[in-house]
Formats: C-alpha cells, sequence, structure tokens
C-alpha cells in the first residue's frame, strides 16, 4: 500500500510552503502542466551570473506536486545552474529508483519521494518542478 | 447496515480482500460463474465461430448467438437482431457516429448532447459535427446535475438530427428521463441515443418501454469480461445504415467489384468475434437475473444512502450532486477542502479504499462544475456497510493526515 510519503514534511511544505509566491524581479518564469490530473504551477527565477539568487512557484496541485516544487526551491536556491540540473537529473534518477547513498543525501528533504516510483501514476506531479526547472535552465 | 453481504463470496477477487473496493462506475468484480463461463468456453467450444462447418464451430457459435439473445430479453428489444457485439460501450457509440452520424448527417444539422457526458459520447460527436459540417449543440445542467425536459426542448428544433444523452451519468449518478427525452427528439424528428453504460448494470432497463433508438453498454461494468460491450439499435434503423467495419464475417458475397452485406447485427461485426467473452456477458445476465434488480436496488440504494449521508457528516466535504440518494445510483462524487483528489485517492488507498479520482472522463463538465477534479466512490451490490465505513473513516482523518489541524 503506499502513501508512505506523505508524512509531515510533504504536508508541511505542501500547506505552509515556503517559497510560494509571486516574484516580480524574475528574469526567467515557464509554466509546467500535468494535464490530465490538473497540476498546474508556474516556476519563476532570478539567475545572475550563473546563479539561481532566487525562486519561486505559483500555481494548483495535488500535495506531491506542490510540495516537490517548494523542497525543489530549498535546494536550489543559491546553487549554479550546473549544480541545480545535477540535482535535477539525481531526482529524476532516484525516482526511476538508481542512485547511491551519497546521491540520495544530496537531495536532502527531496529524498522522501522516492518510494514515488511505487505509483506510476503520481510520479509526473513529483517531477512537475524539476521538469520545469530543467527546461528553463536548459535554454 | 448490510454488515455482511451474501454476495461477496461470488467473487473471488473479493472473498478474502482485505481492501474496499469502490470503484464500480469504472469497471466491476467478476463473480466465478462469469470467469467459469469464459473458461468452460475455450474448454469446451472453442472455434471459430460463424464460420466452420464442424460441429466445434457450431457450438462457439450457439455459445456467441445464445448470448445475443439473452442480452436482448436482458433490455427487452424485441429480437436478437436488435443486438450488435462491440468491444464496449465507446466503440457502440463511435460505431453510431461512424455509420449514422457520418453518412446521413448534412451541414447545418444538429447534434445535441448534454455537458455532463462521458467523452465516449461527446468526442465521436465533436468529430462528427468538424466532418460533416453539422453542429454539435450541448444542453447545461444544473450544478447538481439536474437535466429536465424543458432544458432538452430549448435545444431541440427542426435541424436536430441527434440527440445522445446518458441515462445514469458517471459523475452524477443521476438518472436521466431518457424516455420523455426520447420522445422530444422524435417529436422534432430526430433519433435518440442512451448510452447505457451506467445503467445497464444497475436498474432494470426496457428499451421498448424507453422507446430509444440505441442503447450502448459495457460488459465489464455488468460483471462480465472486459473486451465484450453491444449496442441496441431499432432494426429498421440499424437496417439502412451502412457498416462500421469491413472485413470478414460482415459480408454475404464479394467480387473483385465490391460486395453485399450480411444482414444485421452481422453487417456491423466484422472480423473474428469475441465469443468467449460473450458467454462471459452471458452468465453474467444469468447472475444479475438471479439476484433480480428488485435486490440489486435494494442494496444499492442503501449503500448509497449510508455513504452520502456519512459523507455529509464530515466538516470540509462537498458532495456533488443531488442531496437525495436516490438520484446516486452508487455514484457519489466528492471534494474535501484542502486535499487535491488524487491525494484523497492516495490516502484512501493506504487504508484499503479503491476511489477513483480525477476527471472522470468528463473534463468539459469538470469546467462548468469549476473544479479541475475530483473523487468519486461508486458501490455495487457486492459491497457492504464494511466498506462504507472504512471509507467513511478515511475520509474523516483525511485533512488530519494532510496537515490540518482542525
Ligand atoms: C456514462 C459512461 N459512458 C461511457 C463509458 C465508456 O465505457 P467504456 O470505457 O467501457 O467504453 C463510461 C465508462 O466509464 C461511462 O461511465
Amino acid at each position: 500500500m503506499a502513501s508512505t510519503f506523505y508524512n509531515e514534511v510533504l504536508t508541511d511544505h505542501n500547506i505552509n510552503p515556503t517559497h510560494k509566491h509571486t516574484l516580480p524581479d524574475a528574469n526567467f518564469k515557464l509554466q509546467g502542466v500535468n494535464p490530465s490530473c490538473g497540476d498546474d504551477i508556474t516556476l519563476n527565477l532570478k539567475v545572475e551570473d550563473g546563479i539561481i539568487v532566487d525562486g519561486s512557484y505559483e500555481g494548483v496541485g495535488c500535495a506531491i506536486s506542490q510540495a516537490s516544487a517548494d523542497m525543489m526551491l530549498d535546494l536550489v536556491i543559491g546553487k549554479t545552474k550546473e549544480e541545480a540540473l545535477k540535482l535535477s537529473d539525481t531526482f529524476m534518477r532516484m525516482i526511476k529508483s538508481s542512485v547511491t547513498e551519497d546521491e540520495l543525501d544530496s537531495l536532502e528533504e527531496a529524498s522522501i519521494l522516492q518510494d514515488i516510483s511505487h505509483m506510476p501514476a503520481r510520479v509526473k506531479c513529483a517531477v512537475l518542478g524539476w521538469r520545469t526547472l530543467d527546461e528553463i535552465l536548459n535554454k | 447496515m448490510i454488515m455482511d453481504n451474501q454476495f461477496v463470496k461470488d467473487f473471488p477477487i473479493l472473498a478474502d480482500a482485505e481492501f474496499s473496493y469502490l470503484d464500480n462506475a469504472a469497471t466491476t468484480q467478476k463473480p466465478s460463474v462469469v470467469l467459469e463461463a469464459g473458461r468452460d468456453y475455450y474448454e469446451t467450444s472453442n472455434a471459430n465461430p460463424l464460420r466452420g462447418l464442424y460441429d466445434l464451430s457450431v457450438k462457439a457459435t450457439d455459445v456467441y448467438e445464445n448470448a445475443r439473445q439473452k442480452m436482448a430479453d436482458f433490455i427487452g428489444a424485441k429480437s436478437a437482431e436488435e443486438i450488435v457485439f462491440t468491444r464496449n460501450a465507446t466503440e457502440s457509440l463511435n460505431l453510431i457516429a461512424y455509420s449514422y452520424g457520418m453518412n446521413f448527417l448534412k451541414p447545418g444539422d444538429e447534434i445535441v448532447i448534454s455537458i455532463m457526458e462521458h467523452h465516449s459520447n461527446m468526442l465521436p460527436w465533436q468529430n462528427v459535427a468538424k466532418k460533416t459540417g453539422a453542429v454539435l449543440k450541448y444542453v447545461m445542467c444544473d450544478k447538481t446535475g439536474k437535466l429536465t425536459a424543458d432544458m432538452l426542448k430549448s435545444e431541440l428544433s427542426e435541424k436536430t438530427a441527434i440527440v445522445s444523452i446518458a441515462h445514469i451519468s458517471n459523475v452524477f449518478g443521476c438518472k436521466n428521463d431518457v424516455k420523455e427525452f426520447a420522445s422530444l427528439a422524435h417529436e422534432v424528428g430526430a433519433i435518440f441515443i442512451a448510452d447505457g453504460a451506467q445503467s445497464v448494470p444497475h436498474i432494470s432497463v426496457n428499451v421498448e418501454d424507453l422507446d430509444v433508438d440505441f442503447l450502448s453498454f459495457s460488459g465489464h461494468k455488468m460483471y462480465a469480461p472486459m473486451g465484450i460491450g453491444g449496442l441496441y439499435g431499432k432494426k429498421e434503423i440499424l437496417e439502412k445504415m451502412p457498416p462500421f467495419l469491413y472485413g470478414g464475417e460482415m459480408i454475404e458475397y464479394v467480387t473483385i467489384e465490391g460486395a453485399t452485406y450480411a444482414p444485421v447485427p452481422h453487417k456491423f461485426e466484422a472480423g473474428t468475434v469475441n465469443a468467449g467473452g460473450a458467454g462471459g456477458l452471458s452468465a453474467a445476465i444469468d447472475y444479475i437475473n438471479g439476484i433480480g434488480f428488485e435486490k440489486i436496488e435494494e442494496i444499492e440504494n442503501e449503500l448509497t444512502k449510508e455513504l452520502l449521508c456519512g459523507l455529509k457528516e464530515i466538516p470540509y466535504v462537498n458532495v456533488v450532486g443531488s442531496d437525495d440518494y436516490l438520484e446516486h445510483h452508487g455514484i457519489v462524487t466528492f471534494t474535501v477542502d484542502g486535499v487535491h483528489p488524487h491525494d484523497i485517492a492516495a490516502i484512501l488507498d493506504s487504508d484499503g479504499v479503491y476511489v477513483r479520482a480525477g476527471h472522470h472522463c468528463a473534463q468539459p463538465l469538470m469546467k462548468y462544475l469549476g473544479t479541475p477534479s475530483t473523487a468519486r466512490a461508486s458501490l455495487s451490490f457486492y459491497n457492504s456497510s464494511k466498506d462504507v465505513n472504512r471509507f467513511l473513516e478515511s475520509v474523516s482523518k483525511l485533512r488530519e493526515k494532510m496537515g490540518y489541524k482542525d
């Protein structure tokens, strides 16, 4: 049975998100959607000299999509583009269940979503924020 | 209260189940008699039906054609020729759209469907409208799913060629007055199609009494195997319709220039048919008849009442549709403030309660209701009050589990 990942960390990021707000001075803005379930987020990033100096998200969706985006921003704010892309790659591989312990640690709280791989229908919720981040940084 | 359901033991997947299956509107479980009938067909009667000139093929044909007769009797069709076997309700509705809609509609004709239709009774008509130049009109129900004859009437005119409406809605659970709707459609010279996917398994349906021109249904929603379903059509209409698919089995005589087609219903059943599935459907009908709709409705209504009343007492829960449990036919769609329907389904899953979450293949309806998605519990006569209680218990803890403090 599923949903072991509905723990305090996840519900707290969902109900009391740190990064869910507008970001007027963002220089990158991209919408990510999962049409089939109605997850819809807009990721805002402020990137200066190759460093993500600030970030936020807005939108609606399930707890997994929202909390995942919030945890992601906790991780990537202050990192270089390259570091963020590496984390994104690690996160994607974690979901497909092939990371080392060290890599898992590097994801900090986001590592609680590891078990989502057992629920294929929810994988796209967990990766929505990361997918959108990837798209912005690879532009 | 129905604490111990006498029928659950007939269903191997449920007999010792640790879970509560409340997704019956999506598909139902299968009783042993249905599983055995499928197996029996392949063990004793399998050959290519309708083709062979030897004993085994005759047996296979008998299984298939007996199922057709049984289905005809089950829904009150005048004869077995009025039943066309398909894979499911979706294919049945597409059959009408491709054969009738594409060939008989012309620019300016109107097709009328309701906003509560399942995508399978919507997309085929969008497609017919696009290809023929006909106009697709939507009749709106109110936010509780109520669709009156007057509402429908205001969309009808002498331009209306087809009216197609769900007998029971898979979102609201309400029953539409298709008898009255069919007569309104006939008054303006249109044909009337009832989508019976959710009605045929749960209430007694009589096509002659309803006077609908077509009725679609899915075997898998009525305790039969997946892959067999069908279409009732009035014989005189089926006869004037061209084939839907072309190939083997549906012909009378073929030359290099062309062909003449087999009489109905075989004209619409090209290729090797699903005789094993038909055998299962036949057994499912026997099983349903053995219990009887009086009993089925009694149990399903009782459980619906418990579920609906229980839900209404839980704070932050919003039920979609009527306040009257008799208007739900086992289907209760709901939302919980602050909890996304996918999270509802995942948390219920962890408590062993299986429900559906999402748009229920009715995205335009969800938009109309102002919610991108909802959760849905749907009952069958094999459920019990234990299932309902487990569901209510799990729903009542949802917000707490999602971290809300009240
Ligand atoms: C009202 C209604 N119509 C049509 C369908 C389509 O049924 P199927 O997927 O078996 O073709 C469904 C199934 O959910 C339904 O609820």
